[in-house]
């Protein structure tokens, strides 16, 4: 019996295809972009074609729809939420419908789709960028933009060892809760009945040895970094440097070019 | 000076403010030869492992001083020449691995030393290959089992090119097959490479197979020799609380029923020898 073995690191969905095999900083840069631009336009018709476009990039990259749309499950309720506070409480254009105090215009309907429309895309967006770019490569490409902000006293390198080492631990520190788990099962500990207050407190003898035993791992990977003549990013080289290529630049380009076009369409359409 | 390394009068307490309490070493000296197989061995709190890491300047002596490849490890400036030279394998195989990619985690000490990156790849090509891990590159560290974690972390070790491998503990939480991979790594890299090597453990029969033994009893040196020397003296270490290789506490045994055998057989193969010569 394993109780946490199914606990997913990350969402990566690994595959070789260009979206795949693109540099990191582009789809980090892509990315961010994107979601400026869907900030920047409103409509549906843009809407429409960024939603497209990203329908698009994740028939290139292969990844099927139900797995893009999985990233929504843990968001369904915001959007909900979203669309109906504005689905009530924007007014005008003509009452479609009324019940009591309750009062829906055609306003609020529109208003609260096209807001439950961004948040979906956004979420897909980003998704698109975690499902093709494995997180080893998200954090080398979030310390390669960052690098340039060393200068003025951001922590780039460190912030992305911490992100690395993190990602080392999950699994190791999965195993030992579980362990820890089954150990206070065998002798008659309960995690599964009674109520969220139960729950969270039968949690705690659990999380107290699972704290003491990740600072003491810690402090030994401290002294073996250090063992290996780990100092900082400073005079750092890296096994893989990081090269834009050919289709890093086309991306860029066809990226600003749809960038454009939604822009146009949100103005003149 | 040839050693490669020297300690001469190192002495040690982890709380400098009540130094009669808390000696880990007490005046320990000893040097070491390059291409030596060493194994210091002594109970827990023995302070084997402390030793160990005055080697890579982790620790350095309260008194004394210690030299590795003639550099004092006094010397601030060096740590990191010193921690190039003395390459150290710690005892938890999973709070030494860095990265989440096994080569990633090999490449991680030679990054730390600038090393260009179509270097580095050539030397965790070899490193992989002197490990017998090669076919595990891509694999996560997590789904290795113990010995091959320490191996990777000996690969890790072997990628900044060292004069010295030291073993602190490397295999106390390894199952017997996981030991017996990083023992064969070791004996290898000895034989083959010549690296010096400095094994720190509480296992009789890993300590066999060193040339030379350094015993170690509340912080000093009891008994150093060779192998065969130093495991003769069979009610020394008993009294100092270690266990005696079981082919030598066989033969004293055997000894004391009249048997006419050496004091100093060590394994099972000079056993069969030997009682086959008194048949």
């Amino acid at each position: 019996m394993s109780i946490l073995k199914n606990v997913t690191i990350g969402q990566y969905y690994p595959g070789d295809s260009v979206v795949h095999r693109l540099d990191p900083r582009t789809k980090l840069v892509l990315s961010f972009a994107f979601i400026i631009v869907l900030f920047l336009v409103n409509g549906f018709l843009p809407y429409l074609w960024l939603a497209a476009l990203v329908m698009v990039v994740a028939q290139i990259a292969r990844v099927p729809l139900k797995i893009m749309l999985r990233g929504l499950s843990p968001l369904k309720f915001i959007i909900a939420l979203t669309f109906l506070l504005h689905l009530f409480t924007t007014r005008g254009g003509t009452v479609l419908w009324q019940l009591g105090f309750l009062r829906i215009e055609s306003n609020g309907l529109a208003q609260g789709a096209f807001l439950a429309f961004r948040l979906i895309l956004l979420v897909v967006a980003t998704s698109l960028l975690t499902l093709t770019t494995s997180p080893i490569a998200l954090t080398d490409g979030l310390e390669r933009i960052l690098s340039p902000g060393a200068r003025f006293g951001l922590p780039a390198h460190e912030l992305a060892m911490m992100m690395t080492i993190a990602l080392r631990f999950i699994p190791t520190l999965i195993e030992e809760a579980d362990k820890i788990m089954r150990a206070q099962l065998a002798r008659g500990a309960d995690f599964e009945s009674g109520g969220l207050i139960k729950r969270a407190k039968s949690l705690l003898p659990l999380l107290v040895p699972l704290f003491v035993s990740a600072f003491r791992r810690a402090d030994e990977l401290a002294m073996a970094m250090e063992a290996r003549a780990y100092r900082g990013g400073k005079h750092r080289t890296r096994l893989k440097v990081l090269k834009y290529t050919a289709k890093d630049f086309w991306a860029y380009f066809l990226a600003a070019l749809a960038f454009g076009i939604a822009y146009f369409l949100g103005r003149w359409v | 000076m040839s050693a490669i390394i020297r300690m001469e009068g190192v002495s040690f307490s982890y709380n400098s403010d009540d130094p009669q309490q808390t000696q880990a070493l007490q005046g320990v000296s000893l040097s070491i030869e390059p291409g030596e197989f060493v194994a210091i061995v002594g109970r827990n709190g023995s302070g084997k492992s402390t030793l160990a890491k005055h080697i890579n300047a982790i620790l350095t002596p309260t008194s004394g001083e210690v030299w590795v490849d003639g550099i004092s490890t006094k010397d601030t400036d060096s740590v990191f020449a010193i921690r190039q030279i003395a390459g150290m394998v710690f005892q938890n195989p999973d709070n030494q691995i860095v990265a989440t990619i096994v080569e990633e985690d090999v490449a991680f000490g030679p990054e730390n030393l600038g090393i260009p990156s179509d270097e580095i790849r050539r030397r965790i090509d070899e490193a992989l290959s002197l490990v017998r891990m090669s076919d595990y590159a891509l694999h996560p560290p997590h789904l290795l089992s113990g010995g091959q974690k320490q191996r990777v972390a000996i690969a890790g070790v072997l990628a900044m090119h060292p004069k010295i491998l030291i073993l602190d503990e490397s295999t106390a939480m390894l199952d017997p097959l996981g030991r017996q991979e990083v023992m064969e790594t070791a004996l290898r890299l000895n034989r083959e490479r010549g690296m010096t090597v400095v094994l720190i453990t509480h296992h009789m029969d890993e300590a066999v197979r060193a040339e030379r033994v350094i015993v170690l009893d509340r912080g000093r040196v009891v008994l150093d020799g060779s192998t065969r020397e130093v495991f003769s003296q069979v009610d020394l270490l008993r009294q100092l609380g270690l266990d005696v290789p079981q082919v030598t506490s066989l033969a004293q045994l055997l000894r004391e029923q009249g048997l006419n055998l050496q004091p100093d057989v060590l394994t099972v193969g000079e056993m069969v020898e030997q009682l086959c010569q008194l048949l």
